[in-house]
């Protein structure tokens, strides 16, 4: 087994930290940043493989991350759903709902893709709001526990290794992806659109598959925090949440699947630490991010790897 | 005599007041060397990309192996066995170069989501195949040195031949060649020609806009030549090398008798 | 009936015209740069928190207008030298994050130069509705939409006749032959800032004494104002000023007929259904790409 390529050395390397991190995790609030970070890396994993991998951008993930929180929440409280079948459902729904939006949404290119993705998000989100009988409106709804017949999985501890788990196999798979046809044609598509339609791939085809693929795993993250945080509110499906969301992307590295990870961790963990900051961490907040991009244009794991890669010879 | 393989009929193609292709109808022999040629701005590239659903003609119809392909998408045209390189690189620089090469292959692989994401045991088999056979093509058109490197790391000759190599991966019935010997030297040039001997050889037809004269008189089957988006005239190489109005337009005066 | 029909056109119109305001300060900065600047609303933001603050100062507004609208070009040339300038030729997303990250920082520096609270700016000239056929506008409509139309016969000369204005448009066509010919292309970004802040102070000052202003407003009109560029075509000066009055009668009119809660929402709608079937937008070039 060769532990350099990602799919072994990476995945070993997450699954350790991910085993070993308990151990720094003095109190309950600091599990929660970690289940935090958790549930962005998955997202932002994701939402790699489309921004990253295939050079798509969406500015409106936060809108699927919403409506797997809000759909779950809804077939569970007002309908009375069992968590795994609400699950189950709205998972299959927001694929459904990104296959029929993705076709003449990606056929757009570049800006026009940008506001296209933003007006869908930012579209998700109103309906969120407005819809108060089914979603509690600006005040959110209250979500019960996870439960599967036999078992109620509630509480920090318990989260943290389902999200843990989830992550890894987030990870998995989209390294699995990546290192295949299908994740080829997508990449192929980044670096030359024609290039790759003249080889046979389908370009409409490859972007909708990813754009579902993400919609995918930002959903199940949405359904997976409203269970474990018990209330969800509009503020997750807005679209400063998107735009969170694609600005961790970029920050640890785009096209890189532990940069996504990396990138959540980073900026889950640093407005925790800016609010010592008090009334100026809006300000450091927002020049960090200029900086960061300034400076590490590809963003923090690849020009990290490209550093290393340089001293070493 | 058989039917052709390609057959192109009033072929027209404008962009706002420029008729890049203006009413081009052509026949293409399966199996042959067919060169297109014209000065500068005649409109070659733009009927490859015609050909090859880059663009939608503005008028006219192309029928391959006798059925209307027109207008069709150009990986669905990929799919029915045409494959090309450009003129303007379009290389996958964000990939290495074998992988460039696999994604060639693309139309002959497992490309299931599914299949990808799960990573079932046969996509490993088919995965050691394509890099065993992406390596092989790269040998074969001469740029076995590089199939550990990132594309980006190529020098252009190398990529010209690394585009060939990924245009082979589907195992094309037709393969498209724009300017494939431009910027390139005269060593690499000859390269080049026993490259494109070798395919026909092998039954693949090949379609060459070049403007390296000693190279499309030394391979052609049969010779297109376009000036202003319209044919001038067709046929061998003598003939076209002797005909007082391909002289005029395009090689000018002394033109020829250098070939 | 047709006198409720003027009275939403009327009020589509004003909102309309800030958003072809605020739309072509993107389109002029991405003539210039290629990016789409997502600080932009900060710009009619500070415009209007400025005037806000410099009139409770005690300046009589004449004064206090211009003092406020140099203040965002000021900013608008900072934010091009310091976060855009470094990051030339970094993808579009990153620099789409460095002015979303510029966004942010902006609006931090309002809550703490200024505060959290909504303000209201007087209006210009009273707030006397004036009749009109059975519906009523008022006064501060009129100068919304006397100042764009002045502004946008004034961009009109600007980029067609001056010789700086066709600098412009030249470095936005070929930013190498424009260098070659003479142009400084880094004054060029630096000017296309400036009069994108100037333009979205402007609107941001307009429409103050209507809406009221808070050091959060420029989100959403900066959301709108990308939305009204796009739907006309990014890059287009006609197409900005087309997308926004069209954007703001709709949402008027969808607020109006349809439903108010989903006012923010019908602007989006819009723009998605129209680049469903114009993939460049109303007026954007359609050229094929060249391979
Ligand atoms: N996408 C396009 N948009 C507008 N005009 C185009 C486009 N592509 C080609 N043209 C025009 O069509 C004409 C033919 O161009 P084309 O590239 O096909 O010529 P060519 O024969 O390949 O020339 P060369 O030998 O220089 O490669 C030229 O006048 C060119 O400017
Ligand atoms: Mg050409």
């Amino acid at each position: 087994m060769n532990w350099r390529t990602p799919r072994t050395g990476g995945l070993a390397l997450l699954a350790a930290v991910i085993a070993l991190l308990p151990l720094a995790l003095v109190n309950n609030y600091w599990y929660e940043v970690a289940i935090l970070i958790g549930i962005n890396a998955i997202v932002c994993v994701g939402l790699n493989l489309l921004i990253g991998y295939a050079g798509q951008i969406s500015l409106g993930h936060a809108g699927f991350f919403g409506l797997g929180a809000y759909g779950s929440a809804i077939l569970s409280v007002r309908y009375g759903w069992p968590p795994a079948a609400a699950l189950a459902a709205t998972t299959a729904g927001v694929a459904l709902l990104a296959l029929v939006v993705g076709r003449p949404i990606l056929k757009l290119k570049g800006h026009y893709l940008a506001m296209a993705t933003l007006g869908m998000g930012i579209i998700i989100s109103i309906v969120i709001v407005t819809e108060d009988r089914l979603t509690g409106g600006p005040d959110g709804m209250s979500v019960p526990a996870f439960t599967l017949p036999g078992l109620t999985l509630a509480g920090e501890r318990v989260w943290y290794w389902i999200t843990g788990a989830a992550l890894l196999a987030a990870v998995w798979i989209a390294l699995n992806l990546i290192d295949s046809p299908a994740g080829r044609a997508l990449r192929a598509l980044h670096g030359s659109e024609v290039g790759a339609q003249v080889s046979g791939i389908d370009a409409t085809r490859a972007k909708v598959g990813v754009f579902v693929i993400s919609a995918v795993f930002a959903s199940f993250a949405g359904s997976m925090t409203a269970h474990y945080s018990g209330f969800i509110t509009p503020g997750k499906v807005s679209f400063f949440h998107s735009i969170e969301l694609v600005t961790m992307v970029v920050f640890g590295g785009m096209a890189s699947t532990f940069g996504a990870v990396i990138g959540a961790a980073m900026l889950t963990l640093l407005p925790q630490l800016l609010t010592i900051l008090k009334e100026y961490e809006m300000v450091v907040f927002g020049g960090v991010m200029i900086a960061t991009m300034i400076f590490f244009p590809r963003g923090l794991l690849p020009s990290l790897m490209l550093a290393l890669g340089r001293k070493r010879k | 005599m058989n039917a052709p393989q390609l057959e192109v009929t009033a072929l027209s193609k404008a962009f706002g007041g420029i008729h890049a292709v203006d009413q081009l109808s052509f026949e293409i022999e399966a199996g042959k060397v067919h060169s297109i040629i014209g000065p500068n701005g005649a409109g070659k590239t733009t009927l490859l990309n015609l050909l090859t659903g880059v663009y939608a003609p503005s008028s006219g119809s192309v029928r391959l192996e006798g059925s209307d392909v027109t207008g069709l998408e150009p990986h669905e045209l990929a799919a029915r066995g045409m494959a090309r390189t450009f003129q303007n690189l379009q290389i996958f620089f964000n990939m290495s170069a074998l992988e460039n090469v696999m994604v060639g292959r693309h139309l002959r692989e497992r490309s299931g989501w599914f299949t990808a994401m799960l990573r079932f045991p046969r996509l490993t088999a088919g995965e050691r195949e394509s890099r065993e056979e992406a390596a092989e093509l790269m040998r074969f058109v001469g740029v076995g040195e590089y199939i550990d490197a990132d594309a980006d790391a190529m020098p252009y000759g190398a990529l010209k031949r690394l585009e060939i190599a990924r245009a082979l991966g589907s195992k094309p019935k037709m393969l498209l060649l724009d300017e494939p010997a431009a910027g390139l030297n005269p060593t690499e040039t000859h390269d080049i020609d026993t490259l494109i001997t070798r395919l026909a050889r092998s039954g693949v037809t090949v379609v060459l806009v070049e403007h390296n004269m000693r190279l499309v008189m030394g391979v052609s089957d049969h010779i297109v030549v376009l000036d202003y988006g319209r044919k001038l005239c067709e046929g061998s190489a003598d003939h076209v090398r002797s005909d007082p109005r391909v002289i005029e337009a395009y090689l000018g005066s002394e033109g020829l008798a250098a070939c | 009936m047709l006198a409720q029909l003027l009275q939403f056109l009327l009020a589509g119109l004003t909102v309309g015209a800030i958003y072809a305001l605020v739309a072509l300060g993107f389109a002029i900065i991405h003539n210039a740069s290629h990016v789409i600047n997502f600080a932009q609303g900060e710009f009619v933001m500070i415009g209007g928190m400025a005037t806000v603050s410099l009139a409770n100062s005690g300046l009589p507004l004449p004064l206090a207008i211009p003092i406020a609208v140099l203040a965002a070009a000021a900013v608008g040339v900072v934010l091009e030298k310091f976060a855009v300038e470094p990051a030339r030729g970094a993808s579009v997303v990153t620099l789409i994050i460095i002015t979303i990250g510029a966004s942010i920082l902006l609006r931090g520096l309002a809550t703490l130069v200024w505060d959290k609270k909504l303000h209201a700016l007087p209006p210009f000239s009273g707030d006397q509705p004036i009749e009109l056929a059975g519906a009523t506008i008022l006064p501060q409509s009129l100068w919304v939409l006397g100042v764009t139309l002045g502004i946008v016969l004034l961009l009109g000369w600007f980029f067609g006749r001056t010789l700086t204005g066709k600098a412009m448009l030249a470095t936005a066509h070929n930013p190498l032959a424009a260098q070659l010919c003479g142009v400084n292309v880094r004054f060029v970004l630096m000017l296309s800032f400036g009069l994108s802040a100037a333009l979205g102070a402007i609107a941001g000052i307009l429409i103050a004494p209507i809406t009221l202003t808070s050091w959060d407003v420029g989100v959403m009109l900066g959301l709108k104002g990308f939305a009204a560029a796009i739907l006309g075509g990014l890059g287009s000066g006609t197409g900005a000023v087309v997308g926004g009055i069209l954007l703001g009668i709709a949402e008027s009119l969808g607020a109006g007929y349809i439903s108010s809660a989903y006012k923010d929402a019908m602007a989006f709608v819009i723009i998605l259904a129209v680049l469903f079937f114009m993939p460049s937008g109303l007026f954007g070039s359609k050229s094929a790409e060249r391979v």
